[in-house]
């Protein structure tokens, strides 16, 4: 299992992995923000947390497929299915260096971007925090969606169409949490929700990532 | 004699068949005879004037948007577990009907909701959960499509359905936490003595009647179609290799 977490991070981190894309991706997503809805720093203020949110969330399902669709073009995937490790675990594992080279840096960079979009002092712990806690389910959700779409040619578009519903509760609880922290509320409640989906999708997720990747590699 | 005989495409067709009619007929019926009382038949609201009317469009088609969902559920569940061909494509043929009822009762109620709420849309908990179910439907059906061999794509729809279930029940909480509701309460349900006054409550019940045949009999009707797209596709590929064979027999 070491093993084949070292040999993705190693892919991704390597050139032509397209790690700092994400990053890139996230980075222009936030400044798009203030072109399209004015500069007006109390109006971003405002809306900042359910930006970021939203612009983690478009940054983590664009670098989905390449969870699986380059393994899967050059046979790697058949014999990881036919190894002695169960496919649940590695899936597990593909959907855990997902989130090391996507959900981090992502949380690492969202208090930066939080600057430009002029968040206020109080919500930046609760931002990361948040972050930290719903990235994980973004990545275990969007390994789902594409061991779902592996098999299919040009399958990108599907893969958001059928993973953005299923992000919706992450995206709701998530955003949700940032928001009341930004404003000086409470946020236990939906820190605790995101915290129980996340643990909810990383112990069920597996099964089914695992079950649709068994048939697409029939 | 089980039920799982019908899981045979020829005893199915040849149920279906002698079924449709009475179902087509009764669900015309019903729906005639209910839409007629209900918008003739019966006195405009005290408050919302002849608007109301609209719940005989409204309520059925949102009834069976949820129901058609769960009927696809049940058919994803039985094409794992037992593998029969036909529910699979009875789940791949309600598909289309049940994103349709879904977009009747997303269109009846900004309709309804325009002279009453003053808005054609709110961001209230149920229309946001019937917006991410329209979603889910499209998301199904499009895999669907996508998909070239059949059981493949039988399998990988199952899967995703049941996963959309859960996702979409867990996404009609999370809208729920998120923002207080506009949409009035159920209209029906089934532990309550009264729900709406008598004069509206029996031609509502005719329609919903009608308007579960009406499903029941376009599935059937799509499933009929898409076992005979089948076995001409089974057929077109077997006189294919048949010809091919003759050529290099001939060459």
């Amino acid at each position: 299992m070491r093993a084949l977490l070292v040999r993705d991070l190693r892919l991704a981190l390597r050139a032509g992995g397209g790690f700092g894309l994400g990053l890139a991706f996230f980075l222009i997503v936030v400044v798009l923000v203030p072109f399209s809805v004015g500069p007006q720093p109390e109006l971003l203020g405002r809306i900042a947390a359910g930006v970021l949110w939203l612009a983690a969330l478009l940054a983590c399902l664009l670098s989905l497929d390449r969870i699986l669709a380059l393994d899967f073009e050059d046979g790697t995937l058949d014999v990881l299915a036919t190894a002695p490790l169960p496919l649940e675990a590695v899936l597990s594992v593909k959907a855990l260096a997902h989130w090391l080279t996507t959900g981090v840096p992502l949380v690492v960079a969202a208090p930066v971007l939080a600057v430009l979009l002029n968040l206020p002092a109080a919500g930046y712990a609760g931002l990361v925090l948040s972050l930290a806690l719903g990235t994980p389910a973004l990545s275990v959700i969007g390994t789902f969606g594409a061991a779902l779409t592996v098999g299919i040619k040009r399958g990108g578009l599907l893969l958001s169409l059928l993973v953005l519903p299923l992000y919706v509760p992450t995206l709701i609880f998530g955003a949700e949490a940032a928001r009341r922290s930004a404003q000086g509320l409470d946020a236990t409640t939906p820190m605790l929700m995101l915290a129980g989906i996340s643990a909810g999708v990383l112990a069920l997720m597996p099964f089914a990532s695992a079950a649709v990747l068994r048939v697409n590699l029939r | 004699m089980s039920l799982w005989e019908y899981a045979n495409p020829v005893k199915f067709l040849r149920l279906s068949e002698r079924v449709m009619p009475w179902l087509w007929g009764l669900a015309v019926l019903c729906l005639s005879l209910g839409l007629v009382w209900g918008f003739f038949g019966t006195p405009d609201d005290f408050r919302q004037g002849s608007t109301v009317k609209i719940i005989y469009i409204h309520v059925p088609a949102a009834l069976m948007a949820i129901n058609g969902w769960f009927m696809m559920l049940i058919a994803s569940l039985i094409w794992l577990i037992r593998r029969h061909h036909v529910s699979a494509l009875a789940a791949k043929a309600a598909a289309p009907v049940g994103v349709t009822m879904t977009l009747i009762a997303l269109i009846t109620g900004a309709v309804w909701g325009q002279p009453m709420w003053g808005t054609w849309w709110a961001w209230d908990p149920r229309l946001t959960s019937f917006l991410i179910l329209f979603l889910f439907y499209l998301g199904y059906m499009a895999l669907w499509s996508a998909i070239e061999d059949p059981d493949t794509a039988a399998d990988l729809t199952s899967v995703l359905c049941l996963v959309g279930s859960v996702f979409a029940v867990l996404s009609r909480y999370a809208v729920n936490f998120w923002n207080q509701g506009l949409h009035q309460g159920a209209s029906l349900s089934l532990d309550k003595e009264k729900n709406v006054a008598d004069v509206f409550y029996h031609p509502l019940l005719l329609s919903i009647a009608g308007f579960v045949l009406l499903f029941f009999a376009l599935v059937l009707y799509r499933t009929g179609t898409e076992i005979r797209v089948r076995r001409t596709r089974a057929l077109r590929a077997r006189q294919g290799a048949r010809q091919g064979s003759l050529q290099e027999g001939s060459a």
